[in-house]
């Protein structure tokens, strides 16, 4: 019998040496910032207490595989033995403890995710509006009125209220090394706060399916100093172009862009959260219509978009979108 | 609508299937003409209303299904293995994740289990038959029919690729329009019929039909376990039936229930579609765990340790199974209160879960463990399934599910859930159930083999899908950058996929083997069984299943009776003319009639959802009109059966 458990332990160990050797590599368990230091803490938390219980059940398992195998001169063999309250009470209750350990910090967590985090809460937070489309960020911000499309700067050491909302789709707002992510719904405003504590560049996206263009629905997050964060808002206000109803009403339209940055923010005159159509509306004003994806016509408008895909990576390669 | 609009053109890979669907279908043809079997499939299997078979025609599609989704599964795992891989496109992997989810949850894992119900719970009870076997007809070919609809797809019109989910308004005609999309609303919709009449039926059947003596507090732990599934079935499925419909209108009709125009509501969507499925997740997870009490009970030559904990687990479960539904969207802002209460009732469902695991353990207890196949898969569940249930936990506290939300760490969890809970009961009792079904068991030898290597690749497969997870890759994206580093997880992820792969094919080769070579059962009783199935004179019951009706004593009666040397031989004097339905071929023209209105409405031309449905409607009427009462097998004809000297 141990010969043919053997695959299982050796399998378990090399799995385990997997595990532990690489936990500092991946971002979630390495975060930058108090929000998902506080994620991270609890999942942290919550590992050790299912290794726990992996290993208790692993060894009561190999023990009675083990003991009790069929074999010649068995022994203890006991047809009839079919309960015992003491043992079946005793694991009724271990498991309730074990989730009162758990609930516990998850409810401090969960509510303390609710606001700013508890180091920087005396500071007013900078406040952005994120919005989805479909495939693309926008990014604006209310007090400097600046707005940027797929890439965003932050200050260090300081809260971020973001106020999600989506023009179409249902997409997730998602900034792993910063903190968990929430939904961006259109028709509904919802709140994350994050903090960066480390200037450096961050990897966003939406993490919530939205068809074709899911994959690249991406931008970047880049955390400074709040000197250079306000010489960059304050530089952006001045130098970038005004954003027109005619470009933004192009932003609607399904597919992928470059980074942008603007002078002023559509909040102006359109908020997705009160106005959920807004989208779909200006696809029709444009006269597009969504094709058939495996008809001809379907086909062709697939081809032009991954072609201007391509130039718009060939025209990123050679540094003209924006200046970070 | 244009030709290019209905066949899906342009890909040689759909154009291999196409060639290799006509193939079959020719091959099909010619075979049943050439050996002359229409009549013999007509008369012994469209027309059946015998629930053994039934259930093998559950099994059989459901197998065929698997091999659907697996492939389906490959595919993904193919264009995932090396960064930036070209394999297939965006639209196409979508709608192969979408097809892949919908069919392995929906096609493959509940029919495979309510196949087993049908075969084995009216032997467990000592019962002829099922309350209404018409309507089990009727069941399982609106399943077939349902199925059949949304397999098309690929071929015809092309696929949904909004997710199993499929979460408004991504799903709405704006951001998904043509058929794909509508597929998925019709074939589950009409599939979803037959298993709500199938919850029904089976409540009825539990309760109604059990043999003289068998007490609820003696009913196999299996028949228990169906019976709280039939239970959520007809609380879950209502509300699948309504959210699909009202997505249907939004579709077709213009209606706003969910949509972005019109004050349409997207959370509605997924608060309906999640209060379906997560009891859908019990639907078949708590067969499977009624299969590895029987099957553990018998292998450790044991009673189930804590019988009755066993069962209030299970109901509690069923209770929870309808609290914690939010759990599958803590990050829609629903505030902070409502996500604490999700969190603590999910994470309440491991209690019962955990006091099953150390049932199964004490069942082995001081018990004589023979290690068989379905016996390994039993084992490999405890070993394997624990790694899904504590998963599940870390995914229930809510703040720390903000992280692993949407990401491969999900994915992960519920692989380890659904495979080894489903897919490694639908293996064990497929396996255990084998000669009663067939006649003949599965070779050992060979079964050994196919579980080591599955198991191996299912670990190799989804244990580094953690680690991907936690290093921020999301669930659903069809490529990744070399430099995101998750190209080798990913690389080692495909390999044990492929190992998976290869262990199905030596399950089928273990059928064919089997067949071929298998040495064939003289008794009922294969594995020496405790409970009424194996209690059958003959190795495979006859299509009235007990010539006398049992009279059940105890929990486990059958075995307590071989422990007493008093198993009672059937004799002449105690037959009785037995009262059968007969066979109706309505249930299979009903369900064409189905398929007319579906197909009709996944392209919108009404004249031909109409002509359907007005189809349907003339077959319910024939139906009502319709004075058959069955018949009686003869006294001569079951001694004939049984083989009794007189
Ligand atoms: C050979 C074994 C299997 C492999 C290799 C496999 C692989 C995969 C992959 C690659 C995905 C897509 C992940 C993504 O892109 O997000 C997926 C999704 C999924 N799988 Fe499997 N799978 C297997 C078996 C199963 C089984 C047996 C079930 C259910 C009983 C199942 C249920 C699902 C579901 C529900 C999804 C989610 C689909 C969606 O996101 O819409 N899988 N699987
Ligand atoms: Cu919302
Ligand atoms: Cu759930």
């Amino acid at each position: 019998m141990m010969r043919r458990l053997k695959p299982f332990f050796t399998f378990g160990l090399l799995m385990a040496v997997f595990m532990l050797s690489g936990c500092s590599d991946m971002i979630v368990l390495d975060p930058k910032g108090p929000v998902g230091a506080e994620q991270r803490d609890l999942i942290m938390y919550s590992i050790w207490f299912m290794l726990f219980i992996l290993l208790v059940v692993y060894a009561l398992t190999a023990f009675i595989v083990y003991k009790y195998r069929d074999r010649k001169n068995h022994k203890g063999y006991d047809p009839d033995n079919e309960g015992s309250h003491l043992l079946e009470t005793i694991w009724w209750i271990i498991p309730i403890i074990i989730v009162i350990a758990l609930s516990i910090p998850t409810v401090k967590s969960i509510y303390s995710l609710e606001g700013p985090p508890e180091e920087s809460k005396d500071q007013k937070p900078l406040v952005i509006h994120a919005t989805s489309v479909n495939w693309k960020w926008v990014f604006s911000y209310p007090e400097q009125d600046i707005e940027t499309v797929n890439y965003l700067h932050i200050p260090e050491d300081r809260p971020v209220l973001f106020k999600l909302t989506s023009a179409d789709s249902m997409a997730s707002f998602w900034v792993p090394q910063l903190g968990g992510q929430k939904y961006a719904m259109a028709g509904m405003e919802t709140e994350l706060y994050l903090q960066a504590d480390e200037q450096g560049t961050y990897e966003g996206r939406n993490s919530n399916f939205t068809g074709e263009g899911f994959t690249n629905h991406t931008f970047d997050v880049l955390a400074m100093s709040d000197a250079e964060f306000d010489k960059w808002a304050s530089e952006t206000k001045a130098d970038a172009p005004e954003l027109s109803k005619g470009q933004y009403d192009k932003l609607m339209l399904p597919g992928h862009v470059k980074q942008m940055t603007f002078s002023s923010t559509h909040l102006d005159w359109v908020d997705h959260a009160k106005n959920p159509e807004y989208a779909l509306d200006a696809r029709e004003r444009l006269g597009y219509e969504e094709k058939l994806p495996h008809s001809k016509a379907g086909k062709e408008e697939k081809k032009k978009r991954e072609e201007e895909m391509k130039k718009l990576e060939e025209s990123e390669s050679h540094g003209d979108s924006h200046a970070h | 609508m244009k030709w290019d609009e209905f066949f899906v053109t342009g890909d040689p890979m759909i154009y291999g299937a196409d060639v290799s669907i006509v193939l079959t279908m020719v091959g099909i043809l010619f075979y049943l003409t050439k050996y002359k079997k229409w009549k013999w499939l007509w008369d012994e299997w469209l027309t059946t209303v015998d629930h053994k078979k039934l259930g093998i025609m559950y099994i059989v599609s459901a197998v065929l299904m698997l091999f659907r989704g697996g492939v389906d599964a490959l595919l993904m795992r193919t264009q995932l293995a090396v960064p930036e891989a070209k394999f297939l496109d965006s639209q196409h992997y979508n709608e192969i994740f979408t097809t892949h989810g919908t069919i392995m949850i929906i096609f493959m894992a509940m029919p495979f289990l309510i196949g087993l119900i049908n075969v084995v719970v009216p032997l467990q009870i000592g019962a002829r038959d099922v309350a209404y076997p018409y309507l089990n007809a009727v069941s399982f070919w609106t399943f077939f029919i349902g199925a059949m609809l949304f397999n098309i797809s690929f071929v015809i019109g092309g696929s949904p690729s909004a997710g199993w989910t499929s979460y408004m308004p991504l799903a709405s005609n704006e951001l998904s329009p043509g058929p794909g999309q509508n597929y998925y609303l019709l074939g589950l919709q009409i599939a979803g019929i037959g298993t709500l009449l199938t919850g029904i039926n089976f409540l009825v059947t539990i309760l109604k039909m059990r043999a003289p003596g068998m007490t609820l507090f003696r009913m196999p732990m299996f028949t228990w376990s169906s019976l709280v599934t039939m239970v959520i079935i007809i609380f879950a499925f209502p509300i699948l039936t309504v959210a699909l419909a009202l997505m249907t209108f939004d579709r077709l009709f213009g209606s706003h229930f969910f949509t972005l125009q019109g004050a349409g509501m997207d959370m509605l969507w997924a608060n309906l579609f999640w209060l379906w499925g997560h009891p859908e997740v019990y639907i078949v997870i708590l067969p499977a765990f009624g299969m590895f009490s029987e099957i553990i009970s018998t292998f450790s030559r044991k009673t189930l340790f804590g019988y009755k904990a066993m069962i209030w687990s299970m109901l509690l479960i069923a209770g929870y199974s309808f609290l914690v539904w939010v759990h599958h969207f803590f990050t829609m802002g629903s505030g902070a209160l409502v996500n604490s209460v999700f969190s603590i009732t999910t994470m309440a469902i491991g209690i019962p879960t955990g006091v099953k695991i150390f049932n199964w353990l004490f069942t082995m207890y001081r018990g004589k463990i023979q290690f068989t196949t379905p016996m390994l898969w039993s084992l490999g569940f405890i070993v394997n399934f624990v790694i899904g249930g504590v998963t599940g936990v870390m995914l229930a506290m809510a703040a720390a599910d903000y992280q692993y939300h949407n990401t491969y760490f999900l994915v992960s969890h519920f692989h380890y859930v659904l495979i080894a809970g489903t897919v490694f009961a639908c293996f064990a009792g497929l396996i255990y159930w084998y000669p009663k079904m067939f006649g003949y068991k599965l070779n050992e030898r060979i079964g050994k083999w196919v579980f080591w290597v599955f198991t191996i690749g299912f670990n190799v497969c989804f244990f580094p899908q953690y680690f991907l997870g936690l290093d921020g890759m999301p669930r659903r994206v069809y490529t990744y950058s070399e430099e995101s580093g998750w190209g080798p997880l990913n690389m080692v992820s495909t390999i044990g996929g492929f190992m998976m792969g290869i262990a199905f094919l030596i399950l089928v080769y273990n059928m064919y083997y089997s067949f071929r070579y298998a040495k064939r059962e003289t008794t009922g009783d294969a594995w020496d069984g405790r409970t009424l199935e194996w209690s059958t004179p003959t190795a495979m019951p006859p299509f009235y299943n007990f010539a006398k009706i049992p009279e059940v004593t105890g929990l486990d009666h059958f075995w307590r009776q071989k422990q007493a040397g008093k198993v009672e031989k059937l004799k002449a004097e105690d037959i009785k003319p037995i009262h059968m339905p007969s066979n109706s071929g309505v249930p299979f023209i009903m369900a064409s009639f189905f398929f007319v209105a579906g197909f009709g409405m996944v392209f919108d031309w009404m004249w031909m959802a109409i002509a359907g449905i007005i189809g349907v409607f003339a077959t319910l009427f024939y139906r009502s009109f319709e004075y058959d009462d069955g018949y009686y097998v003869s006294v001569e004809e079951v001694i004939e059966t049984e083989k009794i000297s007189k």
